[in-house]
């Protein structure tokens, strides 16, 4: 196998695992968020507009985590 | 069938049978031509691979200084030419009694500025021209950047390997050149469009400038503020504590420039190669949902950058707080 297919290969591998495992966290995150949200607008549905907007902006940052893992794997299949 | 569905169809049965658009064994019918007539498009009119470059293409060269012009730059002044446009026409006869335009664009600073003073108290009057520009200037340019012809119009250029061919048509005189879906065989010259305007905050530079303006201004705002004092949240010799977290502070002050860069540029960068690449897979279809999420995406995206900047003014005026104070 020459040089330059070993590292197309491990560019392309490196792509896959670094979204892959990159959205690991992010995930359980935000589903971590949104079960606190839902627990919390379960026990004062008055508050759920206030709830809401706080889980919403919660979601947003732990996205962007996943967001940077997006742009390593970008980075290194187009780049 | 009504009768197994009806509390679901009560609100679409008319005495006259379904309203059109509902599901029923008519109203299929309508759905059935709208994928027939996609369908027939789709393979008359492929859509090409999209060729995903991370750096934004120049355009032009200004000759004097010998700086290219990008294609997120020009999306940028297009940007900037439609806000100062815009807010001369809005300003220009202001009444006491708002109404129209003026009323819609009152309505929309007041709402921001009601969320500025519930984050940053009375002093965020201040802070509110710099976090509401932000806001709109980010929120223009990724509403944009959703525009057909961005991405997608532009110069014919030779690529460097692969490439599609090309095929010709003469519109009123002028050679309009269409990339046609057949990717070229090997040693065959490929051409690859750059497009005229491509969303701003795609190209990591804009992303990074408005990160490093916030983070600028967030010092700038702090000494003000508290004078000397705020040099010792970096650095202090009063206890140990404040000796090992000093350093932190000041990472994590360069951390704040790499994460709102890299949060911006990588949701509004990966939504658009995102779009692309679902109209090549399933083209016309697919994309329409996606679109909605963009749009709620560079909205959100827009809305937290300027949020962090606020909070993280707020933050560098207010200081520790007084250190006496109950918890």
């Amino acid at each position: 196998m020459a040089a330059g297919d070993l590292i197309e290969f491990g560019k392309l591998v490196g792509a896959g695992l670094a979204m892959g495992l990159g959205a690991i966290g992010p995930g359980i995150g935000i589903g971590l968020l949104g079960a606190g949200a839902m627990q919390a607008i379960g026990r004062n549905p008055e508050a759920t507009g206030q709830i809401q907007t706080n889980m919403i902006l919660g979601i947003v940052f732990a996205e962007a985590v996943a967001i940077y893992a997006l742009v390593t794997a970008l980075i290194l299949k187009f780049v | 069938m009504d009768e197994l569905m009806s509390d679901v169809m009560e609100p679409v049965i008319t005495e006259k049978g379904c309203l059109p658009g509902c599901l029923t064994g008519r109203g299929c019918i309508i759905y059935v031509v709208i994928i027939a007539i996609v369908a027939l498009l789709a393979s008359r009119l492929p859509v090409v691979m999209p060729e995903v470059s991370v750096p934004a293409e120049p355009i032009f060269t200004i000759p004097g200084l010998g700086f290219a012009v990008t294609n997120s730059l020009l999306a940028t002044w297009l940007t900037m030419l439609l806000l100062i446009v815009g807010s001369i026409l809005v300003t220009r006869n202001l009444q006491m009694i708002p109404s129209g335009i003026q009323n819609l664009v009152e309505w929309g600073l007041s709402v921001l500025l009601d969320l500025t003073e519930n984050v940053a108290g009375e002093r965020g009057r201040s802070f509110f021209p710099l976090v509401t520009t932000i806001f709109i200037f980010l929120l223009m340019s990724n509403w944009m950047g959703l525009l057909p012809g961005f991405a997608s119009v532009g110069l014919i250029h030779e690529a460097h390997d692969g490439g599609h061919e090309v095929s010709t048509i003469s519109l009123a005189g002028i050679d309009v050149h269409l990339l046609r879906a057949q990717e070229v065989g090997e040693h065959e010259t490929g051409y690859t469009v750059f497009a005229f305007l491509r969303s701003a905050a795609t190209d990591l530079n804009t992303p990074l400038a408005l990160a490093l303006i916030s983070v600028a201004a967030t010092q700038v705002v702090g000494l003000r503020a508290q004078g000397r004092q705020y040099l010792k949240k970096f650095i202090s010799f009063d206890d140990v504590m404040g000796l090992v977290v000093g350093p932190l502070e000041l990472v994590s002050e360069f951390a704040k420039i790499i994460s709102f860069s890299f949060r911006l540029f990588g949701n509004i960068f990966a939504g658009e190669v995102l779009l692309a690449v679902l109209a090549f897979i399933v083209p016309y279809l697919v994309s329409i949902p996606f679109f909605g999420l963009e749009l709620f995406v560079g909205l959100m995206q827009a809305f937290v950058f300027a949020i962090l900047t606020l909070v993280f003014m707020a933050m560098a005026t207010t200081g520790h707080g007084p250190e006496g104070e109950e918890h």
